[in-house]
């Protein structure tokens, strides 16, 4: 499995410099405040922006599935039990409100983009970013034929990753990449089981043996005021840290927001995180302040 | 209004300049009508028009601003438009609408109006240039120009487009007199069959020389007197200092960096007085100019950094007191601003090559960052040698999104000017002046002549040549494309007519060159302009060392989405038919949907790195360019090509009907070489990458904006990514970029004509997305987000 979503050019908070970030499509943790849920799940699937439809019946007409009907309301109702994501409604739909998320490509498909903004990537020290979803959850010997051909390239590879991937997809690709964005989002297991859908023991196990083998990680931390927004969960990262000799280049503090949320509807998904909250501008500085009195000098708001 | 300014002085001074309604002033239009019933027929054009502005500096009515460090005006008192009847004798029904209209309005009074009736308009109307011009075009000329094929720059406004170089800053009128009287005592009137026309030339010369000290004279007696009535000590100090300056200059080589700066000025009013060339008169590379009597001033202990900012500060007031010269009907249309373009370049290299950013270059910077001003146009000049920090200052201004200062790419403008033919140094020491057109400065005559509208010739091509805006068939009967088999054969047809519409466009400016040179002739400019002197021979009659011709391309994104479109859909995919898409043209794609989707949506489009797009704009731009360069000038010159718009985009999209890649009826036209409103998807560098395919060293200028919120361009990060973003611009030898950060206001009309801001990106928070892409809230929280970053 190694779909895409998104290849976002001029990416520029996503690692150093003028950066193109390449979004697949995947991954196994299911956090709740999530704003990207078209790359949650492996297949592909069909978005649609219902309050833009305006009901004309082109996709009905053409869906082999008869999956699509209009609402008394004059909107597409699409019943995705019976929908196969054929895309055929796609083109139908003269407003282009009917998407279809996730396109393979070759690896040299991906790499001819990536290398397209070379140029950039040299004046600004960018490169190219791994994210998702999960990257390292796609296909191994895919995502390896990917960054050696761009590592042979010259191009500077980063690699955006939650942790929940076996320890071997990592070392597969070790020697080409240069810079890991590694997310922890709580070390409290029980609070990483119910917010995240999973286990961190992975994870963390996963960041002590990268950081072994010497890579360049910057941490980055989702900041969560009611998972992980309290000085006593950042005090927890920064002992695992130090207790198993992590030493992040960068630690990025990345506030909560909700503006994925809208993507949930286009997918006839509920969005899960309402209750969720962003702590306060102040609050951000504190965590901050308790960053560098730990003795971390690299700490910023935001990637 | 915010006040600004370093101080108070200069605060007041913006304040006036800022507030004063632009107005029309005829002293100057009574003054040469004087001259022109006296003196016309008695003696030569060159010297009638020379007597005209030795007539007008000794008469006019001079201006001393409170405070003021640096005099002189164009009219009588800021934002005075004195106007050229020999060259656009304006009805008094012109008059109503310059006065009336909602933008870009003059105020005209009743003296005026009466002045004009009784004095200008009887003497001047039937024989100023408009009217020797549109009298010489043919009837294929006339019919084109009304329907908006191209437009015509010198139908209301002198040739002009041009810069000073080092002897305006180096040499006083006294000097320029002996260099002229020498050149008179070499005419060879035994051999040379123009002798007697240089030595009217040369003559004027001597004269305007003189107008522009008795300028300098009658300015120091005010001075003096003024000083004498000043009861503060101060500011007495100050008027005597500026008077004992013009016992040094206009008439010597200037001694100090104040002397130096009010010596450009009076060159400028003269220039700009002469006649009303485009884009006025810019002082070329002001920094490297004005640095070596900075440098000695501050060794001496007679200056230091806030003089040297304050005398540039009022510098910009005077450029932001003389408003463009009134222009009417599509000229307005085509340059919709009360812009003059003069134009300030900062930064760039030397002579000898070596990088030229210097103190006054960060001073200048710090002066056009507190003043905030449309006029002087501000740019900086960017090498592969110019310091980082010098362009990381120049991006912090431009990010607060007021447009300044642009950026140019020297080492591509050198190239340019060497593949144009200039010799290295005169290379390097040229640039871009008025918008982004490139020049040797101080050394040639570079005149724009027209906007040519592209997508129109193409529009043409899918009619048979019939133009359905005016119900005329202006262009070749190449065909019905419906009975085109092949991509080729349509392109074959467009060929044809873009070639039939540039004869048509040179023939007529060939006329309009030739009737300028013998009617007329701009002494004073040809005084500051190498070699004129030399040559005896004046700026519009080819005297300059270089003579170049423009024709500026508009809509290269417009007419390569169409192309795309019909070879994409109809040629290699078959997904309509001509026909079809021609019907859905005609309806303005109402009922038609469809197909508006696919030419829309649904096709490969130049501005996002897309080969299949961006290989038809190398065409369609090889096509032009190889047209149009090279085509000899009436002055012994070459045609080169510009891609650059103003505002002229808006006019010819109006001229237009729907076309082929789905832009409505009357809509704009792509502006620059930048990508349809709609079409670009992939951000900054993908449309950086589609600009840079064009050859830009073959041209002589190209225009790219590129739209940015500010919040893509926060904090120091944000200012590393912009300046990486243009060195690597650059470094694929684009010409020009300049930076439009989005407003409040902006982002409201994104939301109620969300296609129309289709390429508009917002940082949303951890990602960016579409504008349109949002929901409405979201949208809302981000219009509120921008408005508080601001």
């Amino acid at each position: 499995m190694h779909s895409v979503t998104n290849i976002q050019k001029y990416s520029i908070h996503d690692g150093d410099g003028i950066r193109t970030t390449v979004f697949f499509k995947g991954c196994h943790l299911r956090c709740q405040w999530c704003h990207n849920p078209e790359t949650q799940s492996f297949d592909k699937e069909l978005q649609v922006d219902i309050p833009k439809c305006t009901g004309c019946g082109r996709c009905a007409a053409v869906c082999p599935e008869g999956a699509v009907s209009i609402s008394l309301e004059g909107k597409s109702l699409t019943d995705r039990e019976k929908c196969v994501v054929c895309g055929r409604c796609e083109p139908a739909c003269p407003g282009n409100y009917r998407t279809v998320v996730g396109r393979d490509y070759t690896v040299d498909e991906l790499v001819k983009i990536c290398m397209q903004d070379l140029m950039f990537y040299e004046e600004s020290g960018g490169g190219v970013t791994l994210s998702g979803g999960e990257v390292m959850a796609m296909d191994s010997g895919y995502i390896k034929e990917l960054v050696r051909k761009l590592h042979r390239e010259g191009v500077n590879i980063a690699i955006d990753t939650c942790g929940q991937a076996p320890y071997s997809n990592y070392e597969a690709i070790m020697p080409y990449v240069d810079t890991w964005l590694y997310d922890i989002k709580v070390m409290d297991d029980e609070k990483h089981r119910e917010y995240m859908g999973m286990s961190n023991a992975l994870i963390l196990d996963n960041l002590k043996r990268l950081a072994a083998a010497g890579s360049r990680i910057y941490i980055r931390i989702p900041v969560v005021k009611e998972v992980n927004g309290d000085p006593e969960s950042m005090e927890a990262v920064i002992r695992f840290l130090k207790d198993n000799d992590i030493r992040p280049l960068q630690v990025n503090l990345l506030p909560y927001h909700s503006t994925g949320s809208h993507k949930y509807g286009k997918l006839g998904m509920a969005y899960p995180g309402e209750a969720l909250t962003a702590p306060a501008d102040e609050e951000m500085q504190n965590f901050v302040r308790q960053w560098e009195d730990a003795g971390y000098g690299n700490v910023k708001i935001g990637g | 209004m915010e006040e600004r300014g370093m101080n108070a002085r200069i605060r007041a001074l913006r304040k006036v300049s800022m507030e004063t309604q632009p107005h029309i002033d005829l002293e100057r239009a009574k003054i040469e009508t004087e001259v022109y019933k006296q003196w016309e027929g008695k003696v030569s054009l060159p010297v009638l028009r020379a007597m005209v502005l030795k007539e007008y500096f000794s008469k006019k009515t001079l201006y001393l601003g409170e405070g003021e460090l640096i005099v002189g005006e164009k009219g009588k008192d800021p934002q005075s438009s004195p106007t050229f009847p020999e060259l656009t004798c304006h009805t008094l029904d012109d008059m109503h609408i310059m006065n009336d209209r909602a933008v870009v309005n003059y105020t005209v009074t009743e003296q005026d109006l009466k002045d004009q009736e009784e004095i200008i308009i009887p003497f001047w109307r039937g024989k100023s240039m408009r009217d020797k011009i549109l009298a010489g075009m043919t009837e294929e000329w006339m019919e084109c120009y009304a329907a908006g094929m191209f437009t015509e720059f010198m139908e209301q406004r002198g040739p002009g487009h041009t810069c000073g170089g080092k002897n305006v800053f180096t040499k006083g009128y006294a000097e320029f007199k002996t260099e002229i009287h020498k050149a008179i005592k070499d005419l060879d009137f035994m051999n040379d069959p123009e002798a007697v026309e240089k030595k009217d030339e040369l003559e004027a010369m001597l004269i305007d020389c003189d107008a522009v000290m008795i300028l300098g004279k009658r300015y120091q007696e005010l001075l003096e007197e003024e000083a004498k009535k000043c009861e503060d000590p101060v500011r007495r100090a100050e008027l005597e200092q500026m008077a004992a300056n013009l016992d040094v200059i206009p008439a010597h080589a200037p001694q100090t960096y104040w002397q130096a700066i009010q010596l450009y000025w009076f060159t400028h009013l003269a220039v700009t007085s002469e006649l009303n060339p485009w884009d006025a008169f810019s002082p070329g590379r002001l920094d490297q100019h004005l640095y070596p009597y900075y440098a000695k001033d501050v060794e001496e202990g007679i200056l230091d950094d806030d003089r040297a900012l304050e005398l540039l500060e009022c510098l910009w007031v005077k450029f932001n007191n003389q408003p463009a010269p009134v222009k009417v009907g599509v000229t307005l249309k085509e340059s919709g601003t009360y812009t003059d373009f003069a134009n300030i370049n900062t930064g760039g290299i030397r002579e000898d090559g070596s990088n030229g950013v210097n103190a006054v270059s960060y001073l200048i910077l710090d002066c056009m960052d507190e003043m905030k001003l449309v006029q002087p146009n501000s740019n900086v000049q960017i090498s592969k040698k110019t310091p980082h920090r010098f362009l990381k200052r120049a991006c912090e201004i431009s990010r607060e999104g007021w447009g300044q200062p642009a950026f140019y790419n020297t080492d591509e403008i050198v190239q340019e000017l060497l593949n144009a033919g200039k010799t290295l140094p005169d290379a390097r020491q040229g640039g871009s002046s008025g918008c982004v057109e490139t020049g040797s400065w101080g050394n040639e005559a570079y005149i724009l002549t027209g906007y040519f509208n592209i997508p129109k010739i193409f529009q043409l091509t899918l009619y048979n040549g019939f133009d359905n805006q005016s119900g005329k068939q202006l262009g070749l009967k190449t065909g019905d494309p419906r009975d085109f088999k092949t991509y080729e054969e349509l392109w074959d047809a467009f060929a044809m007519q873009l070639h039939y519409m540039a004869d048509i466009k040179v023939r007529g400016n060939n006329v309009i060159e030739k009737l300028y040179a013998q009617y007329m002739p701009a002494p004073c400019l040809s005084i500051v302009t190498n070699d004129c002197i030399k040559n005896g021979k004046d700026y519009n009659n080819g005297g300059s060392r270089y003579n170049t011709r423009y024709i500026q391309g508009v809509g290269i994104g417009t007419i390569t989405d169409c192309l795309a479109a019909i070879k994409y859909n109809i040629y290699d995919n078959q997904n309509f038919t001509m026909d079809e898409l021609l019907k859905a043209m005609d309806d303005d794609f109402v009922g038609h949907e469809e197909i508006l989707n696919m030419v829309m949506n649904r096709t490969p489009k130049y501005g996002n790195d897309d080969d299949y797009a961006d290989d038809i704009m190398q065409e369609v731009f090889r096509l032009y360019r190889d047209d149009i360069t090279g085509r000899p000038t009436m002055s012994g010159g070459q045609y080169h090509v510009d891609m650059l718009p103003t505002t002229c985009h808006i006019y010819f999209g109006e001229v237009i009907g729907a076309t082929a890649n789905g832009r409505r009826a009357h809509k704009p036209v792509s502006e620059g070489i930048s990508p349809e409103k709609f079409a670009d998807t992939y951000g900054p560098t993908a449309v950086i990458k589609s600009c840079a395919k064009m050859d830009h060293c073959s041209t002589g200028g190209t225009l790219l904006n590129q739209k940015f919120t500010p919040s893509a361009l926060a904090g120091d990060t944000g200012l590393e990514n912009l300046a990486s973003l243009i060195r690597a611009y650059f470094a694929m030898d684009g010409h020009h970029i300049q930076f439009n950060v989005f407003d409040k206001q902006t982002l409201l009309e994104a939301q109620k004509h969300p296609d129309d801001y289709r390429d508009l990106i917002v940082r949303v928070a951890g990602y960016s997305d579409y504008f349109r892409n949002l929901d409405e809230e979201l949208q809302n929280e981000i219009i509120n987000r921008t408005a508080q970053s601001f």
